[in-house]
């Protein structure tokens, strides 16, 4: 035994092939085609009859190398490929590269450009989540949630569309600004759907948070206590769920969150109901942020002046913003060239799947696809 | 016609004919049933569901047919190809079989047994084999553990539901179902109102045993892929999913015998007559309500989009007009014709009025996890249909000795099972110890 | 009628005794249960020619549809490739063959010496209606006691199942 590799992963699940079974053990491969992995996440799990002995989460099927694509395109070139990390929140995505590369540059968005790019990254936190919300409930057996969620989400991305002409990978903005003049109604839409999204969250929880079996089905699962939780560096709503109190758009304000109010809905157990409780009431607060920036969008310039050809001041800049699933940070490296030398992104979904395993232990089998939703994940992201 | 076919046979030939009709005409109805079930689906989902093949999508059925038998057949390289070959035929097999004791309307049941309900329960416990079996020769884990749940799910809930089952026989004296049918005209209520409990204990019961969500673990497809029928595919594919829509039929007949008063229509006792006539009105209700189906389908008619769907949409115009003549020619005919073709309507009707419970519940609720499927089997539905049934004896010796009637005797009952499933539920805190427990 | 009703005998007959017998030989254990659950099934139809229906369905609900689905619950989880490798006859096979004959013998014995009971009565030659209740009232009234004994053993058992099971769980 002692020649072959017997590197042990957090949940102590020996690696592939020196794993000895038990008598009632099987493994057993959950993707990387499978309904409920979100993507073409591969577990591969240790089951003693349905309970999870141990996992291993094996990811990189969507690897595309978007990192070292960077290294090859302009800083404007390379705006359109971080949208394809995390597809089903582009706007968040653009929002923390084009503010990674002013403060790169120095400059900082005119306060027109900073209140729409809050307005489009808090819709976009809604659209997330909802589609967080769809699919959760979808693996949990609810079958029904999913095509409400996609019915308001169907409403952000006409917004999006009518903005920028896109709806899942939009690139709605440019780095120093944005590209786009807001279009004649953008202040209606966006009011009108946050006036009616409220009796529609009201509505998803009529059919879900006091439901006997969506309780039983997450109370207790998977929990995540906050120690373990920091240990392992999960933010956005896991954490908070987990009672830590920590938003960037709170601890480090970016956009124009400092002049929003808005709560930070923390949770104390850190289990799978938590999450869907943090979430839930995250969505409430996104839409109250929009409700009061679109009340006063300052007029003015929407593009800082920086020329067109970008050429940082060698140095290096870390900025992260709180994505819809944690904290999103652009590590950029400049060597005074239109190419930057090195980007590296701290995607929230790569991190947070770290806690699968200690999530998972002793779960079972059912657990394991509410677990995998809880976290919200997507596998763009975490393999980019 | 008769002196053509040898007396030694006669007695065989009209369940023979019965069989056949039963054998061709249930394919057509799981079709349609999925159809149902995919536009009931969409209504509650805010959606249209399948809208191009047909008038809203009312040919939809066909069409899947044939692209399943015309799949291809894949056999997985290291699956037991024998037993592969032979569990969809189990399935399928058991619950055709079941159909022969089951009485659609007083005059079209294959076979009167004494028997009758437990024969039902017999066979159509047996399709599990074919979960079973299909599940562990497709050599996947994901089969076999859906195999597995498959199992040790059928033989829970069958418990329940048998003992939900056995409070009606209590009130009716009789396993046949024309004689529960009779003991419900005669008490004048149907079983479901008077022992609600069994009824509720049966309702969820035959949802487990069916696989319905949910408690549709089996085939969770968000957790298992597709259960025991992950491996297969095409024409055996088909097989299962005709068994399990064929059993979805059964357990609905089954309520309907006996809790919803089978083929009685609704005031069975309540003989008013259209002034002039023989006709009692209630009687003249299928008639008038397939006729207002049929002009409703004409009426849409004009408003499909392509001549080949307004021509279907015609159709079936027509074919509800037809089955609205036969309704109403029905009422002119022997009471004896008369009553089996009204007996079947309202059969039928009151089937599938279970069964869009059973989507209902389907499209509202998340799915149970196994240990909490367990928890409601053992440790509510068994106790609660045992102090149901204790209940009903109760009722029965109440009956008997003050000479109660039939409903006020059973109303102690009904009372005294709801306090028990509020201790029983009140016991079960919805909150998982389950991986506390075991995880560390 | 009486044709039919033999040639549906000899059926079941041959059906019962040739499963019984694939039973025991198959390698695959899985197989094996499967010939069980035929064999009881053809028990079953020998019980339903007999007008017996409540004997039949009987064994069809407890035997077949209850333990037998439970049997292959738990050969299912058992390691197939082990035992389609593992020898069929082991080196006691010769006592067990000797048993078994003697276990014949003995009943070949007792058939030849109970011969003059063997006469049963006729057939019911219709179907009778209180077959269930005529059943029931045996159990309850006539064979009350080893009904409640055999019960109690049951129970018995299923105590002693429960037991084991816990404590190998603890």
């Amino acid at each position: 035994m002692s020649d072959e590799r017997t590197t042990k992963t957090i949940s102590g699940m020996d690696s592939v092939n020196t794993t000895v079974l038990g008598a009632d053990e099987i493994i057993l491969n959950m993707g990387p085609q499978h309904p409920s992995t979100h993507g073409v996440l591969r577990v591969k799990l240790k089951l003693d009859g349905e309970r999870v002995a141990g996992s291993e989460c094996i990811i990189g099927y969507l690897h595309r190398g978007v990192e070292k694509i960077a290294e090859h395109r302009s800083y404007q070139q390379f705006a359109p490929y971080v949208d394809r990390m995390d597809y089903v929140a582009a706007v968040s995505n653009g929002l923390g590269y084009c503010e990674a590369v002013e403060k790169l540059l120095g400059t900082e968005a005119p306060p027109r450009a900073r209140v729409v790019r809050t307005i489009l990254t808090e819709l976009q936190r809604i659209a997330s989540h909802l589609l967080w919300l769809g699919t959760h409930a979808l693996d949990i057996g609810a079958l029904t949630p999913v095509f409400y969620c996609f019915r308001e989400r169907e409403e952000i991305l006409k917004i999006f569309e009518k903005y920028c002409g896109a709806r899942l990978t939009t690139h709605a903005f440019r780095i120093g600004g944005l590209q786009y003049e807001t279009y004649d109604g953008f202040e209606e839409d966006t009011k009108r759907f946050c006036n009616d999204f409220a009796h529609k969250i009201d509505e998803y929880e009529t059919l879900l948070t006091e439901n006997r079996i969506w309780v039983g089905r997450t109370k207790g699962v998977g929990i995540l206590n906050a120690a373990d939780a920091i240990a392992l560096g999960v933010t956005g709503p896991v954490l908070r769920a987990s009672g830590v109190k920590w938003d960037l758009r709170r601890a480090q304000p970016y956009a124009a969150y400092d002049q929003y109010e808005f709560d930070i809905p923390t949770r104390e157990t850190g289990d799978t109901y938590d999450r869907y409780v943090v979430r839930m009431e995250e969505m409430r607060q996104s839409r109250r942020i929009c409700l009061q920036a679109v009340e006063n969008i300052p007029t003015g310039p929407i593009m800082a002046r920086i020329g067109k050809v970008l050429k940082p001041p060698p140095g290096e800049v870390y900025h992260s913003i709180e994505a819809p699933k944690g904290e999103l940070g652009y590590y950029i490296v400049s060597d005074g060239t239109t190419q930057p030398y090195r980007v590296r992104v701290r995607p929230p979904s790569f991190i947070n799947l770290q806690a699968f395993d200690k999530m998972a232990k002793g779960a079972l089998i059912a657990d394991v696809v509410a677990i995998i939703g809880t976290i919200d994940i997507v596998l763009g992201e975490v393999d980019r | 016609m008769g002196h053509l076919i040898p007396p030694s046979i006669m007695p065989f030939v009209l369940p023979v004919l019965y069989a056949v009709v039963i054998v061709a005409v249930l394919p057509l109805l799981a079709g349609y049933i999925v159809l149902m079930e995919r536009k009931v689906m969409a209504d509650m989902q805010a959606r249209l569901g399948p809208m191009r093949v047909g008038p809203h999508g009312l040919l939809q059925p066909i069409a899947d047919a044939v692209k399943l038998l015309l799949k291809e057949d894949i056999i997985p390289d290291k699956a037991d190809r024998l037993m592969f070959w032979f569990a969809p035929l189990v399935s399928v097999t058991m619950a055709l079989l079941a159909y022969s004791a089951l009485a659609i309307g007083p005059a079209f049941q294959i076979a009167d047994l004494n028997i009758g309900l437990l024969f039902i329960l017999a066979i159509s416990s047996l399709g599990i084999y074919g979960i079973v079996l299909g599940g562990w020769a497709s050599n996947s884990h994901y089969s076999l553990l859906g195999a597995l749940r498959s199992a040790a799910q059928l033989v829970s809930y069958e418990t329940a539901a048998g003992l939900g089952l056995i409070s009606v026989l209590l009130l009716a004296g009789s396993l046949s179902m024309k004689d529960i049918v009779q003991a419900q005209l005669d008490q004048g209520v149907w079983f479901g109102f008077s022992v609600p409990f069994g009824f509720f204990i049966y309702l969820v019961g035959s949802i487990a045993e069916t696989n319905r969500a949910p408690f549709d673990l089996p085939e969770a497809e968000s957790e298992l892929v597709a259960g025991y029928m992950t491996e297969y595919s095409g024409f055996r594919w088909s097989l299962y999913f005709l068994a399990e829509y064929a059993n979805m039929i059964i357990v609905a007949g089954i309520a309907t015998t006996l809790f919803l008063g089978g083929w009685l229509r609704p005031g069975a006792r309540y003989h008013e007559h259209i002034p002039g006539t023989g006709i009692e009105w209630l009687d003249a209700l299928p008639a008038l309500l397939t006729l207002g189906v049929a002009l409703y389908s004409l009426k849409l008619a004009p408003t499909q989009p392509v001549k080949i769907q307004k021509i279907v949409m015609v159709l079936v115009a027509v074919l509800c007009l037809g089955v609205a003549c036969v309704l109403a020619g029905a009422l002119f005919a022997p009471p004896a014709v008369m009553q089996g073709i009204h007996g079947a309507f309202w059969f039928m009707a009151k089937v599938f009025a279970y069964i869009y419970a059973f989507l209902w519940i389907r499209f509202t609720f998340p799915r149970y996890r196994f240990d909490q499927l367990m928890r409601l089997g053992w440790r509510f539905l068994i106790p609660l249909a045992l102090v149901n049934v204790i209940g009903v004896g109760v009722a029965i010796v109440l009956r008997q000795q003050f000479a109660w009637g039939p409903i006020v005797s059973l109303i102690p009952t009904t009372l005294a099972t709801l306090g028990v499933a509020m201790l029983l539920a009140k016991d079960d805190a919805p909150v998982a110890e389950a991986q506390t427990a075991a995880g560390e | 009628m009486q044709t039919l009703n033999q040639a549906l005998f000899i059926f079941f007959a041959v059906l019962a005794v040739a499963s019984a017998i694939l039973m025991v030989t198959r390698r695959n254990i899985v197989h094996g249960a499967v010939f069980l659950i035929t064999t009881l099934l053809s028990t079953a139809g020998i019980f339903l020619l007999l007008q017996a229906e409540f004997l039949f369905i009987v064994q069809v609900i407890l035997y077949v549809g209850g333990i037998m689905v439970l049997f292959v619950f738990v050969i299912m989880l058992v390691n197939l490739d082990v035992s389609m490798r593992q020898v069929q006859f082991n080196r006691q096979w010769f006592v067990a063959g000797a048993l078994a004959l003697v276990l014949a013998g003995q009943f070949l014995f007792a058939i030849w010496v109970g011969r003059g009971a063997l006469r049963l009565p006729a057939m019911a030659s219709e179907i009778s209606p209180k077959n269930t209740e005529a059943v029931a009232d045996a159990l309850f009234s006539h064979y009350m006691l080893p009904f409640e004994i055999a019960s109690i053993l049951l129970l018995v058992a299923m105590i002693g199942a429960v037991v084991m099971a816990k404590r190998r769980a603890g």
